[in-house]
């Protein structure tokens, strides 16, 4: 889509970047955000479906493959598919077990589900931005709908929400690890009589809670700025010529697929590091 | 970029799909893989076992094969030695037989010697009477002289 006009790259962006919302507007009633200042206005009692379609989706992908492998898996000589997951369990495995030292049979499964799911949502980045964009415009025009105000991001990865979702996830099993390894007592007394001596408590307290939350939040923050800016990359380049789009489209898509895998790995192996710091007694 | 309902709808996705993976992904294939662990480990062992085998069942077949030469060995000497003294034996047989032959031959010739000598004395004893009645022109009493020609045909 090489617009000439400011006004219409701009408006080129905006649409590229404005998730499928679903809530309530205050003056509209219930329905999809017809732009992403209707969908502000919904409020937090909204939903963003495209990226909740595309994230279900890639999981629901990701364990029926993997599923299907580990319905047929045999211990003599593997198939091509089970090589494949084979060979990913054991670098999660390896990975794993030279983080975590403690015994817990979630946090491997829990790290396998990160790296592959946050891969695949980081991959829908290298679908071509307008394909799947375009098609739904074209479908929701058949529906009646305006194709204007159909918006579709394929990438959740690049959703704050998404990132968010599972970070808030990572901080609920940290909290819920430390009180079962130390107790509450425990955990709290971690909180506040450290690192400075116990008279200090309610400073160490504030220090040690903006610690804990600075996890989630930098976990989160991380993927979706990486995801985020790599995807507004590709939006820029579309809005190029479309016969000189390929000179920066195939080498920043190259470089990509280096940084979705890298964010997947970062992604999974922090998580495994901070759970393993919630079994520690420091 | 608004919070919304999708980060508690993404958070139960998240939830469910690591509940799934735990219940039905990882403890299948992890377990194939130890399995697979096991059974190389269990194949390396035995190709150990069956070399250590293999060396003893060599060094057993060395020593039997040494120990049936010996005594391949030990029966052909034994065959050389009792092949000796059958030769021996006959040797020594032969030579009896030689013997005997030769002492009953010349026992024979003996007696035939004698017995030509006894026929020759007798024929001397009527020669000598003959003789002696053609010198003598007369004749001799043959019974008075017996004991005279006795006497000559014993000298012959």
């Amino acid at each position: 889509m090489a617009s000439g006009t400011v006004t219409s790259s701009e408006g080129y962006i905006k649409h590229h970047l404005t998730n499928l919302t679903f809530g309530n507007h205050p003056e509209h009633g219930w329905g999809f955000a017809h732009s992403s200042e209707a969908a502000a206005e919904m409020g937090f009692w909204s939903i963003n479906v495209d990226s909740m379609l595309w994230s279900v989706a890639l999981g629901i992908l990701f364990v029926w493959f993997f599923k299907k492998v580990a319905m047929k898996v045999t211990s003599d000589v593997p198939g091509n598919a089970q090589n494949f997951v084979e060979s990913i369990i054991e670098f999660i495995d390896d990975n794993v077990k030279s983080i975590f030292t403690h015994k817990n049979a979630v946090i491997a499964p829990l790290a396998l589900t990160i790296f592959v799911w946050v891969f695949l949502m980081n991959l829908m980045d290298l679908v071509p931005v307008d394909w799947i964009p375009f098609l739904t415009q074209q479908l929701a025009a058949v529906f009646g709908a305006d194709p204007h105000h159909v918006f579709m991001k394929v990438v959740p990865s690049t959703d704050v929400n998404v990132t968010g979702g599972m970070a808030l996830s990572v901080l609920a099993l940290i909290i819920y690890y430390s009180i079962k390894m130390k107790g509450v007592g425990g955990f709290i007394g971690e909180l506040a009589f450290q690192p400075l001596p116990k008279i200090f408590a309610p400073f160490n307290l504030f220090l040690e809670i903006v610690g804990l939350l600075a996890k989630p939040v930098s976990l989160a923050l991380r993927l979706f700025g990486n995801m985020y800016a790599g995807e507004m990359i590709f939006i820029l380049i579309a809005l190029l010529p479309f016969w000189a789009q390929w000179l920066l489209s195939v080498p920043w898509a190259i470089f990509h697929i280096l940084v979705i895998t890298l964010q997947a790995f970062i992604f999974m192996v922090l998580t495994i590091v901070y759970l393993a710091m919630a079994h520690d007694h420091h | 970029m608004n919070i919304n309902l999708t980060i508690i709808g993404q958070a139960i996705a998240f939830f469910l799909f690591v509940v799934f993976c735990m219940k039905y992904v990882w403890p299948p294939i992890t377990g194939a893989l130890a399995e697979r662990k096991k059974k190389i480990a269990e194949g390396l062992d035995a190709a150990d076992r069956a070399e250590r085998d293999l060396r003893l069942a060599q060094e057993k077949a060395a020593a039997d094969m040494r120990a049936s030469k010996e005594q391949a060995a030990a029966i052909i000497e034994q065959a050389n030695k009792r092949a000796n003294q059958i030769v021996e034996e006959a040797k020594e047989q032969a030579r009896v037989e030689a013997d005997r032959v030769k002492a009953s031959a010349q026992a024979e010739l003996e007696q035939e010697v004698n017995r030509a000598k006894e026929s020759l004395r007798a024929q001397v004893a009527t020669l000598a009477i003959a003789g002696a009645e053609k010198i003598l022109e007369a004749s001799v009493d043959e019974k008075a002289h017996a004991q005279l020609v006795e006497k000559l045909a014993a000298e012959l």
